[in-house]
Order: structure tokens, then C-alpha cells, then sequence
């Protein structure tokens, strides 16, 4: 499979990342090359093989349902490009 | 007086329980020869003065009242994709612009408690991508090794690119890094330097920067196999914070060494015999092979069927979990932001601006293999390709196998700016082909220096393990070590 420019195009929008023309151009040349390389797992035989979940035989750990961390608004806020009152802000989202 | 930049972790712990040096001392070396060369090598992104000179002079005082822990006053450089509570962690991307996180990596919690001494941040490919440290905002890092007779600059390998150049330049007693398809093993090759990914599970990867959750793990470069097994001791440890840490006491690593390898069964995959590998590298391999029969063990050969399959398989999973993961960098939380029209806007013109060339590559790529219409088709058949990846290695120790020895890259370092590979991606991702099944297994891996070739470079043998089983990899690596002798570069800085 390869993709066109358009396809790169309409991926860019869904990784939300901005290109422009020429850079669509080279990403389209750049990503033919991996998915060509990539393409040979195609010639090997999966039946009846299940896809791996977890490198490591394990069960998933649970903890107790407790509150055991918090109140740290001013944490969590303290990297934000822009912030009011420990909220982040962003431009408008609602009319 | 020996610099003391050149003691070994243990060499350095030993002399600082006998108070024949201090902990200031030793870090003020260090500050000394990172202020002095730091320019050259561009292997730290921030250097932490202070912050150092007030942890070796806490150590002192513990050392003093006998209150030492293990890695008590080391000097020890952190990869930037470790959360540093207050300071510079930026995974080597323009995105994290002046992210300080609040809080500290459990990796990087646990060496302080041991009393290890934080020098600063260490340059890496962007987010963890990359082979040759070369896609850093911060530019690429020189390896303090030269052919002889040259004055090309190489690339140190990567991602852990300035870890293993600072840990090789006499700029920390040892390094952080962190692996995701070789990125420990390739650039501990292409410096001289020793490094170790331990099975998945075993290093928290709590705070430390997610680049493909199911393949990361950390562990550490060093000068030599000891000081790696010191520091994985202290490294490694079970945590609550993270679901995929395994449930299991961290055995005392450094106990392994000197320990006989007489009847270890050592397996020699045919697979891992490629073309247009250099003559060295197959005669360094046979080496290695001697040198292990020689101390005892016996080696088979061994056959690994899906080994060509597992770096297509890494370049569809990888991607995937890495566009993923890295969604959260939006400018709205932390870093960078970029203003735009409305909010996606901002998002698009902030990951354009924050996101350099070969992460927005795979960031791409995960995107695509992940989208409606080709998630069957890539992705789980690639899940399913690394099922029969893991299978392989699971018939060898079942077999009775306890540990494969392989070259660990398919060649040594290369220049800084190398033509063929900057024009063809598949070509730099080439680099991790002995390295990256080792993920995909979660295995443990090592690679340890075992000579040099015609220019003067350093090239390293991998050995991997079973799960669980680092001793082992501890035990067969120092006798490859103790054979082959330990290799520093020519100082030229």
C-alpha cells in the first residue's frame, strides 16, 4: 500500500499537526519508504496466532479504591502556557 | 593524584567509604571536566551546579555519620526523558518548552535515595527517536571517539546519544538512558561503553517521558560491566505507580560477576549473520564465541525464523504507540504554544512548530497504520508478527538456551551528518536491526565493548537473556569483558 499526498494530507489533520504543501510532498515520499519496508510482514503466515497485549505474563494490578492523592491544582497548572485561577485556558470553544 | 574522573563507580564508591576522597571532591571534578568540555561534546542540555554540589555535600555528611547508601556521592548524568523535579526535562523537543515538572521519576527517585549525585540533563534524540542523536533540538552530541588519524566528528549512536558520549568523555560515573529498539545498546557500542535494557517490567517507567509504553525501559550505560550491575541494582525496583512493573525482589546484580559460566548453554542465531555486514564484525562475534567456550560454556547454534520480520514489525507498533502517547503534547498543559485561529488551530500550528521532522514522521506513520480501514492490516498483523517473535526466543530457552550472543550493531559509528542515511530513514532505522527483537520480546539485553576495528573504533557484542535473568547476562558479559580489556578514546578535546 502507498499513500498519496491528499491521504498525507488528511493524516497530518488527524495528528493535528499543520503542513504545508511541500512538506506534504516530502512526507509523502518519506512514508511510501516505511510503509514499503514495512510491507514484507504481509508474507508471513498468522493463522491461528493471537496478537500480542502484554511482553510479560502478568496480571493487571489493582489498587484499592481510595483517595490517596490530590489538591495539587497549583502542580498541575504550574506548566501551562496560559492559566487563570488553576484553570488552564484555551481560545474559545463555545459560541 | 589520579583524575578522579577516571574511577570507576565502584573504584569511586570504594575510595569515598574509606575517606580517601569526598563527595564534593569527586563532583567538582566532574563540574570541572563538563564546564571544560561540555562545548565540544554537547552532551548535556543543563547542567545542574548547585543542585550537585548540594547533594555531595548531603552525601558527605551521610558518608561521615556511616550512614552511606549504595551509589552514595556518584556523580550520575540523567537522560532528559526523566522527569527531574524543578529542573530541565524536555525530552530533547522544542514541545516541552521550559517544562520543569513538580515531581520526580520513580528511576531517578530511587538513585537519589541510594545517594547518587545528579550532574544534569543529557542530550537524546527527540522524544527517544533516532539513532544517532541527531534529531535533538539541541543538536547533535559529538562520540568522544575518532578513527585513528582523523578528525571526523561520529555520531555517539542514539537515542541515549549523551549518555553514552558523557559516560565515555569522562563527564558522569555513569548514565540514565533508556531503550525502545536499541537506543542503550547501539550507542554503548559506538562509545566503548556498556550498557543494559533489563526485561520489561523491571525499571518503573513512572515519570519518565512515554515514547511506545508496550517497548520502553530503562537502564543504564556505564564505563563497565560492575558499575552496570551497581547501577541497575538501584535503578530497578517494583512500583505501584506504574501497572506494567513486575512483582519481584531486585537481586544484588554485582554478586553475579566473577561467577563461572562453565556449562552455560550460549546460542549463536543464524539469523543475525547479514548481508553486507562488515568482516570485523562477523570475526569479533567468533571472537567472543571463543572467548566464552574458553571460560566453559557451551556454545549451539540456534535459529531465530522471525528475526527479519521484527524491525517492520517495530516501525508499525512504535509509531503507532508514539502518536498516541505524544497526543497530549497540545499546548494546552505544559510547553510550548503556538496562538492560532481557533483551538485546533492552536494545536495544529503548536505540534508543527514544537515537533521536529522525525517525530512528525512517526507520529505520521502510527496515525495512518492506527486509522480506519488499515489498523487489521498493520497493526495487528504486526502484533501478531511479534507473538511469533517472542515464540522464537521462547523455543531456544525452552530448548535449554540460557542466553544468545549476536554483534550489537551491524556497524561502527558513522559521521555526524551522514549522507545516505539523512536521504532514506530505512537506512538509519537499519542501525537497530540486532537490537530491536530484543523489545519486542521484552527481553533483557547487554551490550559490552570486545574490540576494535581497523580505524581504531570500538564495536560491542550483545548477549540476551530470559526474562528476569540479568545475572546472567551480568555473569557471560564480564567474562567477554575481563577477555577482551576496557576501551577509552584517545583524548583529542
Amino acid at each position: 500500500m502507498s499513500v498519496d499526498i491528499d491521504t498525507v494530507k488528511r493524516v497530518a489533520r488527524l495528528a493535528r499537526i499543520a503542513v504545508t504543501e511541500e512538506e506534504a510532498g516530502r512526507m509523502t515520499g518519506e512514508l511510501n519508504t516505511i510503509l514499503g519496508f514495512v510491507e514484507q510482514l504481509g508474507e508471513v503466515d498468522v493463522s491461528g496466532v493471537e496478537p500480542m497485549t502484554s511482553v510479560i505474563p502478568m496480571e493487571m494490578k489493582k489498587r484499592e479504591d481510595r483517595v490517596t492523592d490530590g489538591g495539587k491544582a497549583v502542580d498541575i497548572v504550574a506548566n501551562a502556557p496560559a492559566t487563570e485561577d488553576n484553570f488552564f485556558l484555551v481560545p474559545k470553544v463555545v459560541e | 593524584m589520579t583524575d578522579l574522573t577516571h574511577l570507576t563507580i565502584a573504584e569511586a564508591r570504594d575510595r569515598l567509604l574509606a575517606k580517601d576522597i569526598s563527595a564534593i571532591e569527586l563532583t567538582d571534578a566532574y563540574l570541572g571536566a563538563i564546564d571544560a568540555a561540555n562545548e565540544t561534546f554537547n552532551a548535556y542540555v543543563a547542567v545542574t551546579h548547585d543542585k550537585a554540589r548540594e547533594m555531595a555535600k548531603a552525601s558527605d555528611e551521610r558518608l561521615a555519620a556511616g550512614k552511606g547508601g549504595a551509589l552514595e556521592g556518584i556523580p550520575l548524568g540523567i537522560k532528559d526523558l526523566f522527569a527531574t523535579e524543578s529542573v530541565h526535562t524536555q525530552a530533547a523537543s522544542h514541545v516541552l518548552d521550559g517544562f520543569k515538572p513538580r515531581y520526580e521519576s520513580t528511576v531517578t527517585a530511587n538513585l537519589w535515595a541510594d545517594g547518587a549525585v545528579m550532574l544534569g540533563k543529557l542530550n537524546m534524540d527527540e522524544f527517544a527517536m533516532g539513532s544517532s542523536n541527531e534529531t535533538s533540538y539541541y543538536g547533535p552530541v559529538k562520540n568522544p571517539w575518532r578513527a585513528k588519524g582523523s578528525n571526523v566528528d561520529l555520531v555517539p549512536g542514539g537515542s541515549s546519544g549523551g549518555s553514552a558520549a558523557a559516560v565515555s568523555a569522562f563527564l558522569c560515573a555513569g548514565a540514565t538512558a533508556t531503550d525502545t529498539g536499541g537506543s542503550i545498546r547501539q550507542p554503548a557500542a559506538f562509545t566503548g561503553t556498556v550498557g543494559i535494557k533489563p526485561t520489561y517490567g523491571r525499571c518503573s517507567r513512572w515519570g519518565t517521558v512515554a515514547f511506545a509504553s508496550s517497548l520502553d525501559q530503562a537502564g543504564p550505560i556505564t564505563r563497565d560491566v560492575r558499575d552496570a550491575a551497581i547501577m541497575l541494582k538501584s535503578m530497578a525496583s517494583v512500583d505501584a505507580k506504574d501497572t506494567t512493573s513486575v512483582d519481584r525482589p531486585v537481586p544484588d546484580y554485582e554478586t553475579a560477576l566473577g561467577q563461572s559460566v562453565k556449562g552455560m548453554k550460549i546460542g549463536i542465531p543464524k539469523e543475525y549473520r547479514v548481508d553486507g555486514m562488515p568482516e570485523e564484525i562477523e570475526a569479533l562475534w567468533q571472537k567472543g564465541i571463543a572467548w566464552l567456550k574458553d571460560a566453559g560454556a557451551e556454545i549451539v547454534d540456534i535459529s531465530l525464523p522471525h528475526t527479519k520480520y521484527a524491525l517492520p514489525a517495530y516501525y508499525i507498533v512504535a509509531p503507532a504507540e508514539a502518536s498516541s502517547n505524544l497526543a497530549r503534547y497540545d499546548g494546552v498543559r505544559y510547553g510550548l504554544r503556538v496562538p492560532g485561529k481557533d483551538i485546533i488551530d492552536m494545536y495544529e500550528k503548536t505540534r508543527a512548530a514544537g515537533f521536529g521532522r522525525e517525530v512528525k514522521r512517526r507520529i505520521m506513520i502510527g496515525t495512518y497504520v492506527l486509522s480506519a480501514g488499515y489498523y487489521d492490516a498493520y497493526y495487528v498483523q504486526a502484533q501478531k508478527v511479534r507473538t511469533l517473535i517472542k515464540k522464537d526466543f521462547e523455543d531456544v530457552f525452552h530448548a535449554g538456551v540460557d542466553a544468545i550472543l549476536t554483534p550489537a550493531t551491524p556497524s561502527a559509528a558513522f559521521g555526524i551528518a551522514d549522507q545516505d542515511m539523512a536521504a532514506d530513514p530505512v537506512k538509519m532505522y537499519l542501525n537497530d536491526i540486532f537490537t530491536v527483537t530484543v523489545n519486542m520480546a521484552g527481553l533483557p539485553g547487554i551490550a559490552v565493548p570486545a574490540g576494535l576495528d581497523g580505524k581504531g573504533l570500538p564495536l560491542g557484542l550483545q548477549l540476551i537473556g530470559r526474562p528476569f535473568e540479568e545475572e546472567t547476562l551480568f555473569r557471560a558479559s564480564h567474562v567477554i569483558e575481563q577477555a577482551a580489556g576496557r576501551f577509552e578514546p584517545e583524548k583529542w578535546w
